[in-house]
């Protein structure tokens, strides 16, 4: 087990280190350090147990351990000492009733994918480390299930939470070459259960909204972390409800097979029976392309008696869709 | 846990100490359980544990022992409180406990609240990035009303009457159903539970739902039957579903994020092809018809030809008069 390599080796390296300066009443210096943790001391030249220790220092700090450089003492001034104080390092003492652990485990569950339940659920049993534990009792009969399925979904979000600038290709449905955007990412919303980033583009010099499964490959910093500030007055949900795409209402008229269509039914704002058996509806809509494939998906249930313009790109869809079928057979 | 890095592994450590200090004497299996690992790794965890301390002297170590099949840890007291919160477990508790708040007609808003502040003032700077992330669950199309009742049904135990219209054979349904959970996913609330017409567990998507009664009776699903586990989607694919195989051009890759997909592979040309299982291929029908020829149907051949059948009919001459 004393071999300096392997996984299992590091974990008890940085464990050893994390004691060592949780212990300490006072900061110690390099050589103090290198003397306390066994595995520092089997390293062949102080050199590469620098490398080591400065390694190990930042992986701690990116982990949220709160390691900091403090002079040792004035005789000393030249060299840094290294300390984990208690009282930054420790969860304060929290006490949770009954029904408040309830909703927080609910709340942790709510995340479907490991990125995201992984740490909901360690950050649960930090709360309970303390030893309440009843929670199935209390039934609150729903259950919120997050999905973060979006390829993008990891990188973005710890874009997002550490206000670091990235880089992506991104595909908008309409063309099929994708485009490499440079943003500054605002924040994350989840809305009609997709996911969408709201961000300062900034080669357009403004702000766009980007749905996260039309991101294409990778997502790439741009830039440090923190180098950006989010407006204050930033309203993410705003933003993204209105990048919708949300013409001018206009109504329709959409003759509809016996027991078809079921979706456009509830939507109309009349609905008349033919002799033929078929229903006349009226409903309203606001985009022309997102409409015409809703129609085109009900195929021939479906047949649209006005607008032309509407029938048109129903016609062009549905063309399109029988070469390509056609072409496989 | 082939893949748990060094540094990950640390922080389970670091997590696991204090859980175990406040609960000396657990059993080892109940420990397991608890800290979601496998009796192997916890075995190999203390190991690891006791050759650890603050010194190398005896004195100096964390001391672990599960010989009798229970586990003591001792000598930790530098360790025996958890690390502060990261921002990624700040950040999924808070905005899970925000995205419960938005539920409407929720009696749990006070615990919630509570709980939210707490965790906030806990998380400290941790919790600052939540402000940054926001999920609207929406009302799906569903009527609050019957939302509210729907719950109710769960939370009293009280068996409900439905009726609800099946998307794939476009019809009405009535149905009793003993509910056992109300979902929100993907954009729609849907109920989960013990359907009398089907005999078995069902999923309804609430905006199918026309309307919704709560019954006096006893609504208690029969013994030994559980809400299904949720995997990647809502709809769990059995073996006996038919096997369909997609080619999406890059305008419809998208559709392998949305949907469960059985396998996905990227070809030369920058298209992909998916297989998808499924009971019924209404709904692939209309997928692929809305999708102007970005996602073709390549097997089986028959659901080939029937959407390519449904084009040229949808584009012949009207055959009706409306008017």
């Amino acid at each position: 087990m004393s071999a300096a390599t392997g996984p299992a080796a590091k974990t008890e390296r940085l464990l050893n280190l994390v004691l060592v300066l949780l212990y300490t009443r006072r900061p110690l210096s390099k050589a103090q350090i290198r003397g306390l943790v066994p595995q520092y001391g089997e390293t062949a030249s102080t050199e590469s147990f620098d490398r080591m220790f400065e390694r190990d220092k930042d992986e701690l700090r990116a982990l949220g351990v709160p390691l900091v450089t403090e002079e040792i003492d004035v005789l000393h001034e030249d060299e840094p000492g290294y300390r984990i104080h208690q009282r930054d390092y420790a969860l304060p003492d929290l006490e949770f009733e009954p029904d408040e652990l309830a909703v927080l485990g609910l709340a942790s569950r709510s995340w479907a994918q490991a990125s995201m339940a992984g740490p909901a659920a360690q950050a649960l049993r930090k709360l309970r480390a303390a030893g309440v534990e009843r929670d199935e009792g209390a039934l609150i009969g729903i259950e919120p299930r997050l999905r973060t399925t979006e390829p993008a979904f990891e990188a973005v979000k710890d874009a997002v939470l550490s206000r670091t600038p990235i880089t992506f290709a991104y595909r908008r449905p309409e063309r099929g070459e994708a485009q490499v955007r440079k943003v500054q990412p605002w924040s994350l919303v989840q809305w009609h259960g997709r996911w969408y980033l709201a961000a300062f583009d900034l080669d357009r010099e403004d702000t766009r909204v980007f749905r996260l499964s039309r991101i294409d490959g990778a997502v790439r910093s741009a830039g440090k972390p923190g180098s950006f500030e989010v407006p204050a007055g930033h309203q993410a949900r705003v933003m993204v409800e209105r990048s919708a795409p949300r013409g001018e209402a206009r109504p329709v008229r959409l003759a509809v097979r016996p027991g078809a269509a079921h979706s456009l039914r509830r939507r109309a704002t009349s609905c008349e029976e033919a002799d033929s058996g078929w229903s006349e509806l009226t409903l309203d809509f606001h985009d022309v392309d997102g409409f015409a494939a809703e129609v085109a998906g009900h195929a021939d249930d479906v047949r649209v008696l006005e607008p032309v313009d509407l029938l048109e790109q129903v016609q062009t869809n549905l063309r399109a869709t029988l070469a390509a079928h056609e072409a496989g057979l | 846990m082939a893949t748990e890095t060094a540094t990950n592994r640390l922080a389970r450590l670091l997590t696991m100490v204090p859980w175990l200090v406040n609960r000396q004497g657990i059993e080892l299996e109940e420990a397991a359980r608890g800290l979601d690992v496998t009796v192997e790794q916890l075995e190999s965890d203390l190991n690891l544990l006791f050759l650890c301390g603050y010194g190398q002297m005896p004195d100096e170590l964390i001391e672990a022992d599960w010989e009798e099949g229970r586990v003591f840890v001792g000598n930790a007291e530098t360790i025996s409180r958890p690390l502060r919160l990261g921002v990624d477990e700040a950040v999924t508790l808070i905005v899970g406990l925000k995205t419960l708040l938005e539920v409407p007609g929720l009696t749990e808003r006070d615990a919630i609240e509570r709980a939210l502040g707490k965790l906030e003032a806990a998380a400290g700077s941790a919790a600052e990035p939540a402000t940054r992330v926001s999920v609207d669950l929406g009302d799906g199309g569903v009527d609050s009303e019957l939302l509210a009742r729907a719950r109710a049904g769960v939370q009293e135990h009280r068996r409900l009457h439905l009726t609800y219209h099946v998307p794939g054979r476009d019809e009405s349904t009535e149905r009793d159903v003993d509910p056992m959970r109300v979902i929100a996913a993907e954009g729609h609330w849907y109920l989960e539970g013990w359907c009398h017409r089907a005999e078995g567990v069902r999923v309804f998507r609430l905006d199918r739902v026309e309307a919704l009664d709560l019954l006096d009776e006893d609504g208690t699903p029969p013994e030994g039957v559980a809400p299904r586990e949720l995997g990647e989607s809502i709809f769990s694919p059995t073996e006996d579903d038919l096997l369909v195989t997609v080619r999406l051009l890059p305008g419809a890759l998208w559709v392998s994020d949305y949907y469960p997909v059985e396998s996905s592979v990227d070809e030369e040309d920058g298209s992909r092809t998916i297989t998808l299982r499924t009971a019924d291929t209404a709904w692939i029908e209309r997928l692929v018809l809305r999708m102007s020829g970005h996602a073709v149907v390549v097997a089986p051949r028959d659901l080939t030809e029937r959407i390519a059948a449904r084009a040229l009919a949808a584009l012949a001459p009207q055959t009706h008069d409306v008017d």
